[in-house]
C-alpha cells in the first residue's frame, strides 16, 4: 500500500459527515422536552417498535465483529475461529424467544431499565445486583474495543497514520476514539437508532456488490473454498502446525458447539443488548423480531466467507509499519478490487457499522453504572440532571478503558475481544435468566456462583499464550475438564458457575438462611403494553415525547 | 393435548395491589413451541453431524450450506413458536 487513497478517504469524510449532522439532528427526532432525563438519554423514551428495534438490534450484533473480526478470523485460522459465528446468530434467536418476553414484561411493571434493576428487586439484594452491574460495566469494554479495531482499520487502509513516530502509529485509532466519544455524548440513543438505518442501507449495498460481484471475480466458490481449503492445510512456519480449520476436524467439534453456544448465551446479558430489547414497544416486538432477526445471519455468514474470498484474490493485508495484520483484510479486499469511490462507500459502511454500535454500548453500560453503582452505592439523592450528566460521563469513561484494551492486548485476533467480554458476561446469566423463572436458587448461591466463574474465567483466559506473540490473553479456548478438547472457557466457567450455585443454594435453603423479599409477583411476569402500570410506565416518558413537536 | 387448560397458582391473588393475573395458558401448545425452539439448538450444537464436505451445493462444500440453511428453518420454528405462545394465551 503506498500513501493515502484520496478518492476513497474524500467518500469516506462526506458519508461521515452526513451521518454526523443526521446524528445531530436525531436529538430533534420525535423531540422531548431535554435529553437531561436517563429515559429519554438512554433509551430513547422506550417506544421503538418492530422495525426501529429491529435497525437497533441489528446494529447492536451486526458490528465490526461481523464484517472486520470475524473474516479476518476466518482468512487467518479458518472456520472453527470464525465461522462458529454463524450458529452462534442462529440459535441465539431461540434462546432471547424464551426468555426476553418475560424480562420486558417484568421490567416494564417496575421501569426496570438494566438486569441489575430487576435482580435487586427479586431478591432485595444490593450486592448480587452489584455484580451484575460490574460485570455488564466491564465486560462491555472489549466489546467496544473490537468496534474502534474496526474503524481503525479501514483508516489504516484508507492510508492515515502510519510513520514512525509513536503518535503517529495510533493516529488511526484516537482519531475513531474522538468521533466516537463526541458524538455519543450529544445526542444519547437516538442518534445510533435513527443512524442505524443508513448504516444497514449501506452495509447491504456494499455487501450485495461484494458477495455477487467478488467471488466470480476470482473465480467462483469452488475456487474460492479450494484456495482456503489449500492456505488451511498448509503448515504455518512459527508453529509447525496446520495453518488454520477449513472444516473442523475431530478433535475441533467441541471447540466450534461451544463458542456457537457460549456467545449466544452470553449476548443478550450485555446491557446494550437488554437495553435494545426493553426499548422495544411491545412485549411481543421482541418475539416477531425473534423470528426475522435471523435474516441478519445469512449476512454474517457470507461476510464471515469474504475472507477466504480474500485468501483466493491473493489479498495481502499489510499494515501501515510493514507487517501482516489479518484485521486489514476485508478493507484491503474492497480496495484492491473496486474503484477508489465504491471503496470509499464501503469503508465508510463499515466505520459507520462501528461506530452506532459502540455508541449503544457504551451508553448501555453507562446507564448500568449510573443506576446501579453510582445512585444505589454513591448518592442516592442523585437528581435526574445528575444522572443524565453522571451517565454521559461514565459513557466517556467506559471507551477510554475500552482504548486501553486496545492499546494492550493483541490487536491482530480482534474477535477475542469480544470472546473475552463473553467469558466474564455469561457468568451473570443464572441469576438474570433463572431468576425470571423461580427464586429457587438462594441469592448466595448466585453470587458465589458467580464469583467462582469469573474468577477461573480470567485465570484461564490469562493463561491463554499467543504462540506467535507470547502475550497473555491469547485466545479463549482451553482444555474442558473431563473431555479434553479445546473448548470455549466461557462456557466451562459457566458450568462451574452452576454447579457452585447449586451446591450452595441446597445448603443454604437446607440452613433456612433468607432468601431476600421478592417485590415481583407472578402476574408481573406476563404484563404486556396494555396493563395500567405498563401503561404508566410507558406514559412517564410519553409525557415528554408529546411536547411541541420542533422542526 | 391442544384442549387441556391448566389455571396456574397466582390466579388467586391478582386482586392485591391490582397486579395482573397470570394468564390462563395451554400449556400443550408451550410445549410444541419449546420443542420448536429446541430443535434448531440441538441440531446446530450437534457439530459431527455436519462436519463434512459433501455434497456440495453451488460449489459450497456441506458444512457451510447445511449452516446457511439453518437460518430459514430456524426462522420459521421460531415464527410457528411465536404463533403457538400467542395462541396458547388466548
Amino acid at each position: 500500500m503506498s500513501g493515502v487513497n484520496g478518492v476513497a478517504l474524500a467518500v469516506l469524510v462526506v458519508l461521515f459527515l452526513i451521518v454526523t449532522v443526521m446524528g445531530f439532528l436525531a436529538s430533534r427526532w420525535r423531540r422531548t422536552e431535554s435529553l437531561d432525563h436517563l429515559d429519554e438519554w438512554g433509551l430513547g423514551g422506550r417506544k421503538f417498535g418492530t422495525w426501529v428495534t429491529w435497525f437497533l438490534l441489528g446494529g447492536d450484533l451486526y458490528t465490526a465483529y461481523t464484517f472486520v473480526a470475524v473474516p479476518a478470523a476466518m482468512f487467518a485460522t479458518g472456520a472453527v475461529a470464525g465461522f462458529f459465528a454463524v450458529p452462534y446468530t442462529i440459535v441465539l434467536y431461540p434462546i432471547i424467544f424464551i426468555f426476553m418476553a418475560r424480562l420486558w414484561s417484568v421490567s416494564h411493571r417496575h421501569g426496570y431499565v438494566t438486569t441489575a434493576d430487576f435482580v435487586r428487586a427479586r431478591y432485595d439484594d444490593r450486592l448480587l445486583s452489584l455484580a451484575i452491574a460490574i460485570t455488564g460495566f466491564v465486560a462491555t469494554m472489549p466489546y467496544i474495543a473490537l468496534q474502534l479495531v474496526g474503524i481503525q482499520a479501514v483508516l489504516e487502509v484508507v492510508g492515515l497514520g502510519g510513520g514512525d513516530s509513536v503518535i503517529a502509529k495510533d493516529l488511526p485509532l484516537f482519531i475513531a476514539f474522538v468521533l466516537l466519544a463526541a458524538y455519543t455524548y450529544s445526542s444519547g440513543l437516538r442518534a445510533p437508532a435513527m443512524i442505524a438505518f443508513v448504516k444497514d442501507g449501506l452495509i447491504y449495498l456494499v455487501i450485495l456488490v461484494a458477495i455477487i460481484y467478488l467471488p466470480s471475480h476470482v473465480g467462483g466458490w469452488s475456487e474460492v473454498f479450494g484456495a482456503a481449503k489449500e492456505k488451511m492445510a498448509a503448515t504455518n512456519p512459527a508453529t509447525g502446525a496446520p495453518t488454520g480449520s477449513f472444516i473442523p476436524a475431530s478433535g475441533q467439534m467441541w471447540a466450534y458447539a461451544t463458542l456457537g453456544l457460549g456467545s449466544a448465551l452470553a449476548l443478550f446479558m450485555y446491557p446494550h443488548s437488554v437495553t435494545a430489547g426493553l426499548s422495544s414497544g411491545s412485549r411481543n416486538t421482541i418475539r416477531r423480531n425473534a423470528a426475522i432477526l435471523p435474516a441478519y445471519s445469512f449476512v454474517l455468514g457470507l461476510l464471515a466467507l469474504l475472507g477466504w474470498v480474500a485468501i483466493a484474490a491473493g489479498t495481502k493485508p499489510l499494515g501501515l509499519d510493514g507487517k501482516p495484520n489479518a484485521q486489514l483484510v476485508v478493507p484491503q479486499l474492497f480496495e484492491d478490487s473496486f474503484p477508489s469511490w465504491f471503496a470509499g462507500v464501503a469503508f465508510a459502511a463499515i466505520a459507520i457499522g462501528a461506530l452506532v454500535p459502540a455508541a449503544i454500548m457504551s451508553i448501555a453500560a453507562a446507564n448500568t453504572f449510573t443506576r446501579n453503582i453510582y445512585k444505589e452505592w454513591l448518592k442516592k439523592d442523585a437528581t435526574p440532571a445528575e444522572e443524565a450528566r453522571v451517565s454521559k460521563l461514565a459513557s466517556l469513561v467506559v471507551k477510554a478503558f475500552a482504548l486501553v484494551f486496545v492499546l494492550t492486548l493483541d490487536k491482530q485476533n480482534a474477535i477475542n475481544f469480544q470472546l473475552l467480554g463473553g467469558i466474564w458476561i455469561l457468568q451473570t446469566f443464572p441469576a438474570i435468566v433463572f431468576s425470571l423463572y423461580t427464586r429457587w436458587f438462594h441469592r448466595w448461591g448466585l453470587l458465589a456462583g458467580w464469583a467462582v466463574g469469573m474468577v477461573y474465567g480470567t485465570v484461564k483466559a490469562y493463561q491463554v499464550v499467543n504462540p506467535l506473540t507470547g502475550g497473555h490473553f491469547g485466545g479463549s479456548l482451553a482444555a474442558i475438564p473431563g473431555v479434553g478438547d479445546l473448548g470455549y472457557i466461557a462456557l466451562t466457567a459457566f458450568v462451574l458457575n452452576l454447579l457452585v450455585t447449586l451446591v450452595v443454594t441446597v445448603a443454604l435453603n437446607a440452613a433456612k438462611v433468607s432468601n431476600g423479599r421478592d417485590s415481583t409477583s407472578p402476574g408481573d411476569y406476563y404484563a404486556d403494553a396494555g396493563d395500567p402500570r405498563v401503561r404508566a410506565d410507558l406514559a412517564s416518558t410519553d409525557d415528554l415525547t408529546r411536547g411541541e413537536p420542533q422542526a | 393435548m391442544g384442549t387441556l387448560r391448566i389455571m396456574t397458582l397466582g390466579e388467586d391473588h391478582h386482586s392485591s395491589q391490582g397486579a395482573p393475573e397470570v394468564p390462563v395458558t395451554d400449556k400443550g401448545k408451550l410445549v410444541a413451541a419449546g420443542i420448536l425452539l429446541l430443535i434448531p439448538i440441538v441440531a446446530l450444537m450437534w457439530v459431527p453431524s455436519y462436519a463434512r464436505e459433501t455434497p456440495r451445493l453451488f460449489g459450497f462444500p456441506f458444512f457451510f450450506w447445511y449452516q446457511f440453511a439453518w437460518v430459514f428453518l430456524c426462522s420459521a420454528m421460531t415464527w410457528t413458536a411465536y404463533k403457538l405462545v400467542l395462541a396458547a394465551r388466548r
